[in-house]
């Protein structure tokens, strides 16, 4: 094999930060995910304890007032899902494992993937710094709908720092848009030979079509930013109607509407929503199968069902608005188009039960999490053909019912796709860092997983009953000192407040265990054999794996990486555990024991 | 005042923390929700029965009959969301596709960052013109409420919404802002209000008592606090108070 090659591992600092090394990209956007996520959870732990404890005041800043809750809400929301749930697993894993899984050693635009990854870390230097000036971060939550975040006057935060949430935003659309054009001229056309498409491993599939819903989502976001950014600065009025009269202040424009912009905003929000489970799905998929050692149940209606919840996800943006002054026929018809998105949706649920259906699968921690995955796509999904019934929605929109919905299937098992991927993939991790292949301790990685899934639900589960009880979510407080019909409802739900509040110390407390695991496995990791999960896909073939292996500038300079099948053949014991990788060509694989 | 938002503790409503439930159509409503979360409990059940089994027994040989594990429950589920999306569309057509009748009680709700004015329409039956260049809090004119209007004379403007029961309400939804969220859980409704847009919702008040109403929809700091009472009473009490509201003339 080749040398080791004193650039790759000696580079100067700038030539480091600037790379343009996929892997390397890779690995940025998933050290800027983890930043945001502990920012973001920190966060929600404020809005936790304040909801609950309302007079604890913060330290360094004292007692929390409602403005604060609100910026603190907005920059949660947003960092969460912006930052961590669109950038980790698409931009990050993307990165660092799309390529070598088509066999490739560059993205298809690697000055853009560079540009690419500076502009979304500007875009949350951007917003990081919105709540540091006068008045503070935005109050209009991540959905940002108008007048309120169209008029300076509507509150505080409104003005420059709602100007700074829609830089940073507009970067990170920028950003994605750029990014997913890379991502999907990559698979199309850096594909080794032999792996045609239907060889590609479900993951890939994930990561395609989330990009294709990136390009089309990103851009109409794009657009409305910078419709929003004139209706503040520019005078016009797409967002705004005449005579609105905002705290004093009356608009004398154009007569706007601002369902438009609820209309442009979920065009992209909905299927943003999918950009960000879709690789985990796949993942999913090939995880289940890869420790069960078969192939995943179904495997083509899993390509799909996954491309088909892509189309179906860019048509069912008015079930956030059936009650937002929406036409009662309108959201008839988003119901009807949403509840169908349950279907493909369960036939993949149908798919991970088969493929582990008396198994016997080997329970490693990439494994646990995976399971963990289905279960909360399985509860979080539940509730989606609940809430997509319009007259349902009249009881239940806006309320902490919605929240747990999203959070269990959208932040839980999104962030339960990104553990198993770290932990699967941790040794191609290692191996970008240039530390030949570690693995991270399984048995900090159970405990960690036992104590965040039990959390989890002690998190969420009881969101639920809030949410039926009528708890309306953006309240800052419960209580307002006097007994009111609303505080009277509102008493009903302390019980399962306070239950969240401390389920969610477990919650975060449990991820500690999953920050020392890293910082310990990489100072003091033990390595492990090559392809230690005995995987069948192209990122554990010994050309990738190999730490010391440079990126040649061309493909040409290297010996070529040729596919012979599909992905996930195993031979089941009592055969040996016989796994036959989709780079083995057929006349090295040892005659069949059967 | 009597608070009574808890539903006796035994009824399945309470279960699941339901409010107590006063309008004509919250039964129904809270019929086909009640159905919906044990079903949705059910399947949650089953999927993990299913994931706990599937693990737990002895080794076989892979799944392979895709009709039975795949299409066969597919279509049973699909059926099963076909039968709820049916019976939730009748409920919502009942609700939304028609107006009120002719008959139905006018009632004005205004969302304005961080209050709720309900305003009465008097013996014309006719709301008056509203001006935003006439707003003034300080001259109890929050409304910008044109004097200049006939229709405006009889209007009575009040922080609190009083409804008879058993009558059905026309309510007209109005924002002078930003998008406000009108929510009375007990009586199963919710409609944003819109700046610029109208819109209207009808219903029918069952159970006289005291209620809550909220905003829903993110409005701004004073968000939480944006509530006001609504109270449901027997006819004869609503003419009673009306009269004791003071009309825009006598302001
Ligand atoms: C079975 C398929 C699903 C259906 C039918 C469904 C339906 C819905 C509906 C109707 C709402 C709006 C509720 C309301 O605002 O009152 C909603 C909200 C939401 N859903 Fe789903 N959902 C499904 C799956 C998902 C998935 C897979 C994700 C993400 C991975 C997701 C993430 C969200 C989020 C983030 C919101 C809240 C947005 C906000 O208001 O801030 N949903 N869902
Ligand atoms: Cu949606
Ligand atoms: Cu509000």
């Amino acid at each position: 094999m080749t040398l080791p090659n004193q650039q790759v591992l000696s580079p100067k600092l700038y030539t480091r930060l600037f790379t343009t090394d996929h892997r390397i990209i890779g690995l940025q956007y998933l050290a800027l995910a983890l930043f945001s996520v502990t920012i973001g959870t920190l966060l929600s732990l404020v809005m936790r304890i304040h909801l609950v404890w309302p007079t604890w005041p913060l330290p360094l800043h004292g007692l929390i007032l409602p403005e604060d809750y609100l910026a603190v809400v907005t920059l949660h929301g947003t960092i969460m899902l912006f930052f961590v749930l669109t950038t980790a697993p698409q931009a990050g894993f993307g990165n660092l494992i799309l390529p070598s899984q088509l066999g490739a050693r560059h993205m298809a635009f690697p000055v853009l993937n560079a540009l690419s990854f500076w502009t979304t870390a500007a875009a949350l230097i951007t917003l990081l710094s919105s709540p540091l000036v006068p008045n503070g971060a935005a109050i209009s939550g991540w959905t940002a709908y108008p007048p309120l975040s169209a008029v300076a006057a509507a509150g505080p935060g409104q003005g420059l720092g709602m100007d700074l949430w829609l830089v940073s935003i507009s970067l990170f659309a920028l950003a994605s848009t750029a990014s997913s054009i890379n991502i999907l001229t990559t698979i199309i056309r850096n594909r080794c030979p032999g792996l045609t498409w239907d060889r590609l491993p479900l993951t890939v599939w994930g990561w395609f079509t989330a990009a294709l819903l990136s390009l089309i989502a990103f851009s109409v976001l794009l657009a409305a930013l910078l419709l929003l950014f004139c209706d503040r600065h520019c005078g016009t009025g797409f967002f705004v109607p005449t005579g609105d009269l905002v705290n004093g202040v009356l608009h004398r424009g154009a007569n706007g509407s601002p369902l438009l912009w609820l209309h442009l905003f979920w065009f992209f929000g909905h299927p943003e929503v999918y950009i960000a489970i879709l690789p985990g799905m796949g993942l999913t998929s090939m995880l289940l199968a890869n420790f069960s050692r078969r192939r995943p149940f179904a495997y083509r209606t899993m390509i799909y069902t996954t491309l088909l919840i892509g189309l179906l996800g860019l048509l069912v943006w008015g079930h956030h608005m059936f009650v937002s002054g929406l036409n009662p026929f309108a959201s008839s018809a988003f119901s009807v188009s949403s509840i169908a998105i349950a279907i493909p949706a369960t036939a993949k649920v149908l798919s991970w039960l088969a493929t582990i259906w008396r198994a016997k699968p080997q329970y490693t921690t990439a494994m646990l999490f995976s399971l963990g995955f289905v279960s909360l796509f399985i509860a979080g999904g539940l509730t989606g053909p609940i809430l997509a019934q319009p007259i349902l929605d009249q009881y239940l929109n806006n309320t902490l019912f919605v929240v747990a919905h999203f959070h269990l299937i959208m932040a839980m098992a999104g962030v339960f796709g990104l553990f198993a991927a770290t932990y699967y993939w941790f040794p191609q991790i290692s191996a970008a860092l240039g530390k030949p292949n570690l693995i991270l301790s399984e048995s900090l990685g159970r405990w960690h997983f036992w104590i965040t899934i039990l959390a989890a639900y002690a998190v969420f589960l009881p969101m639920h009953l809030s949410g039926l009880a009528g708890e309306p979510r953006h309240y800052a407080q419960l209580t307002t000192g006097s007994l009111t019909p609303t505080t009277a409802l509102l008493a009903r739900t302390i019980p399962a407040n306070l239950h969240t509040t401390y389920s969610a110390f477990v919650l975060a407390a449990a991820q500690l265990l999953f920050f020392y695991n890293l910082v310990r496995t990489l100072l003091r990791g033990t390595p492990a054999p090559e392809n230690p999960w005995q995987s069948t896909t192209l990122e554990w073939h010994p050309q990738f794996t190999n730490p010391f292996f440079p990126l040649p500038a061309s493909d040409e300079e290297t010996e070529k990486i040729i596919v012979y099948r599909d992905p996930c053949h195993y031979h089941a014991p009592p055969s040996g555990t016989i796994f036959i990788p989709q780079w083995m060509p057929d006349a090295s694989i040892d005659p069949k024991p059967e | 005042m009597i608070l009574a938002s808890a539903p006796t503790a035994t009824s399945p409503s309470a279960f699941w923390y339901l409010p107590i439930d006063a309008a004509a159509h919250g039964p129904a409503l809270d019929h086909h929700l009640l159905l919906n979360l044990w079903i949705a409990l059910a399947l949650l059940t089953l999927a993990h029965l299913i994931l706990f089994t599937g693990l737990i027994l002895r080794l076989r040989s892979e799944p392979t009959h895709i009709g039975r594990i795949e299409y066969l429950p597919l279509a049973i589920i699909t059926t099963l969301f076909i039968a709820l999306a049916v019976r939730a569309e009748s409920l919502w057509a009942a609700n939304r596709y028609t107006g009120p009748s002719r008959t139905a009680l006018q009632i004005e709700v205004t969302g304005v960052q961080f209050a709720w004015y309900f305003r009465y329409p008097g013996p014309d039956a006719t709301f008056g013109v509203t001006r935003p260049q006439l707003v003034s809090a300080a001259e109890a004119n929050p409304l910008g409420i044109d004097p200049a209007d006939p229709h405006s004379i009889d209007d009575r403007v009040t922080s609190k919404l009083v409804l008879p029961a058993n009558r059905e309400i026309d309510l007209t939804l109005r924002s002078q802002d930003v998008i406000h969220g009108l929510s009375i859980p007990e009586l199963r409704l919710k409609q944003n209000a819109i700046p610029g847009q109208t819109v209207h919702l009808h219903f029918t008040a069952t159970t006289p008592g005291t209620y809550a109403l909220l905003c829903t929809q993110l409005c701004g700091l004073g968000h939480f606090r944006m509530n006001a009472t609504v109270q449901v009473v027997p006819w004869g009490d609503y003419i009673g108070w009306l009269a004791s509201q003071p009309t825009e003339a006598h302001q």
